[in-house]
């Protein structure tokens, strides 16, 4: 097997009805659009002045967010800011009332679902599944966006890898209800990295995880980046944030109040009127990230 | 299963890897040379010093799904032969007496081998061929197409408990042939019934869904209680046919609900059969996507599934399958429920062996429900639809019972 098995001119099956029909019937694949290696710096994917609201409720207004190949950028913001609104708008699960996202310099709309699929992968909020599937089965799942292509051949190793990065091989048997939170979570995870896309969008990952994992996870984020893919992570943890972001965005009321390296944007003040309570941002003595945290002895005053 | 994904130990997996694209070499965290498109960047995954892992965990992994492929292999072979048992069984059940190897001699003569006895009896050959087999292939096909758009049904509500039956659109396949055979008299042809039992259950898959569904999900208390209002409904219409109906179309929609394979005839099975295998074979081309299906709809679009056209393909081919199990043969509750269950139970909720496996064993349900029916008393013909009904009941009844024992009920 040649590199040229996987130019943008091979075809692709995809996984649709009638891709499937047409398969069966004709022997014939459909050709998707694969998608380039992107170059560190290049846009992977972009908000321009989106405005949503749901239920009549302004979430979003005029909101611009840029995401690049070799970066982690955060989305932060106290609850209701719009974070992962924001993350709804830039997979387009949540349509915009004004504004666009564009993917790959091409409007999110003009991407079928399996070439978006091979573009970024979601890790959602709520997990659920239907029926009681194993984890591996669920880590499976994460490969078929590409199915009928040549990737496919590494589905097993790749599936095999993305256990052991979010350190659940043990759990490749046990059926996904019967999991923790946490399991689930990682499980899930799991079967975002199997998808092996570029980009990432991790919405609050480490909600349900102990202390060990949570690094984890942002460490797998960090290496994501690091090789060349973009990361695009919801955490309330701003310790975690300033410690593996490259880039922070900070929302609030639907807003962006700021945008930037956590050092400049995470600031003692910008936080404590952000999250209306008194933040402190302290510089490790060990020479590490800043370390912070609510000032309980100022509130307690 | 590849050779390349079961490396047998540290070198083979070495010399695989080394004849992988670059990109899979870059997803080995063993190279950067990423010159050539491709997925590449994944690297990031797994830990950093990727060396030591790859050679351990590949080999962990097709372990546990060989297990349900297995058992579902054995399981479809067991049905297989259920269903060829069968089918010999309902050919020698009945008033004018045919031996089983009269039933497979008679069976080879018409596929053009000279095996086998055939017939002593001076009308077994007319029974067998007359009655006896279009009724045992239209078993097989009403229980194939229930039993799987049950399996469709459960995938594309997300919800365990969806079937044609319960949930109302049985009914209303049902009204819709009511109505064709009350205008148009009881002697209208069987196609003009088919088509509108069709329409009848289009129109109540879309009205169910439509009504039981918030935030991409289906809950089990909106979809039963869906399910009893457009019974209930249907059943009103039903009421009003049976009202204005003359006496020969009222007898065909009292037999309607009763659900019977009494009226089967080769007429009947060449309406229903190409209805069925347009269905089935619709269900078993989408079986990968429907398992994505059941991460949720917005990860189901994210993993690439353009759910709304999924939806509404499933939707088509659950009221063709209805329609087809409806047509001839009236509700025949519980079988779309029922088997998809005990799929599961055996080979895992993979609709890869659900799709199939149901289809057979609903083909082997019914069938096996049919030869009870016939020869539970003697000389009687008990209503098909009673007897699955009466098993049915109480098997919807242990599946609530069990799964609020283990997960403390549905949500």
């Amino acid at each position: 097997m040649t590199r040229d098995m996987v130019d943008p001119e091979s075809r692709h099956e995809g996984s649709s009805f009638w891709s499937s029909l047409r398969t069966a019937v004709t022997g014939r694949r459909r050709s998707s659009r694969l998608p380039a290696v992107p170059t560190p710096g290049t846009v992977v994917t972009e908000a321009r002045g989106a405005v949503l609201s749901l239920d009549g409720t302004p979430v979003l207004r005029d909101v611009s967010v840029t995401v690049r190949a070799g970066e982690v950028r955060a989305l932060l913001g106290p609850n209701g800011a719009g974070k992962s609104s924001l993350l709804g708008a830039l997979t387009g699960d949540l349509p915009l009332d004004g504004g666009s996202v564009l993917v790959d310099d091409a409007p999110l709309r003009s991407w079928s679902p399996t070439e978006l699929a091979m573009r970024r992968a979601v890790l959602m909020q709520q997990i659920h599944l239907s029926f009681p599937f194993t984890s591996l089965d669920v880590v499976q799942m994460g490969r078929a966006p590409w199915r009928g292509t040549p990737l496919e051949e590494a589905d097993d190793q790749v599936v095999a890898e993305s256990l052991a990065a979010t350190d659940v091989s043990h759990l490749a048997g046990r059926h996904f209800p019967s999991l923790s939170g946490g399991e689930k979570a990682r499980v899930a995870l799991a079967r975002v990295l199997a998808q092996r896309t570029g980009l990432l969008m991790l919405d609050e990952p480490t909600a349900a995880l102990d202390l060990k994992h949570q690094e984890l996870v942002l460490q797998i984020a960090r290496r994501h980046a690091e090789a060349g893919g973009a990361v695009v992570v919801v955490v309330h943890d701003l310790g975690l944030a300033s410690a593996y972001a490259d880039q922070v965005t900070l929302l609030s009321g639907g807003r962006v109040v700021a945008d930037g390296p956590p050092r400049e944007v995470l600031t003692a003040e910008l936080l404590s009127e952000v999250y209306d309570y008194p933040v402190e941002v302290v510089e490790h003595p060990g020479g590490g990230s800043p370390i912070i945290l609510p000032a309980r002895s100022l509130a307690s005053r | 299963m590849t050779p390349a994904s079961r490396p047998a130990g540290p070198t083979t997996s070495r010399t695989t890897s080394g004849s992988l694209t670059s990109e899979q070499r870059t997803a080995d965290g063993t190279t950067t040379d990423r010159g050539g498109p491709g997925t590449a960047v994944s690297g990031a995954v797994g830990p950093a010093g990727g060396q030591g892992r790859r050679t351990r965990t590949p080999d962990a992994l097709p372990a546990v799904g060989r297990g349900r492929r297995r058992a579902a292999t054995w399981l479809m072979v067991g049905l297989g032969v259920a269903l060829l048992v069968l089918t010999v069984l309902s050919g020698m059940t009945g008033q004018v007496p045919v031996s089983p190897a009269e039933v497979l001699g008679s069976l080879m003569h018409h596929m053009g081998l000279d095996i086998g006895p055939m017939p002593s009896h001076p009308q077994g050959e007319n029974t067998l061929w007359v009655v006896r087999f279009p009724r045992v292939v239209l078993a097989i096909v009403v229980g194939a197409a229930l039993a799987c758009s049950g399996a469709l049904m459960q995938g594309v509500f997300g919800n365990p408990l969806a079937e044609p039956g319960v949930i109302g659109v049985s009914a209303g396949a049902a009204v819709g042939a009511c109505a064709v055979i009350v205008t148009a008299g009881s002697l209208v042809s069987g196609t003009w019934v088919a088509a509108a039992a069709f329409l009848g259950g289009l129109i109540t898959t879309f009205v169910v869904y439509a009504l039981s569904r918030s935030g991409g999900r289906t809950e089990v208390v909106t979809l039963v209680l869906t399910g009893i209002a457009v019974n209930a409904f249907a059943g009103g219409l039903l009421a009003f046919f049976t009202f204005v109906a003359d006496p020969a179309a009222r007898e065909q929609i009292v037999f309607w609900q009763l659900g019977s394979l009494g009226g089967a005839t080769w007429g009947s099975v060449a309406v229903v059969a190409p209805i069925a295998i347009v269905g089935v074979t619709g269900a078993m081309l989408l079986r990968r996507q429907m398992d994505l299906l059941s991460l949720g709809e917005r990860a189901a679009h994210h993993l690439g599934v353009d759910v709304e056209r999924l939806r509404q393909i499933v939707i088509v081919l659950v009221a063709l399958l209805v329609s087809a199990g409806v047509a001839f043969t009236g509700i025949i509750a519980f079988v779309g429920l029922v088997v998809p269950h005990l799929v599961r139970m055996v080979c895992g909720p993979s609709h890869r062996w659900l799709i199939p496996a149901s289809t057979l064993g609903g083909a082997v349900v019914l069938l096996l429900a049919d030869l009870v029916s016939r020869s539970l008393v003697a000389n009687v013909e008990l209503p098909l639809g009673m007897i699955t009904s009466l098993v049915g009941g109480p098997f919807f009844f242990y599946l609530l019972r069990r799964t609020r024992s283990r997960q403390g009920g549905w949500a």
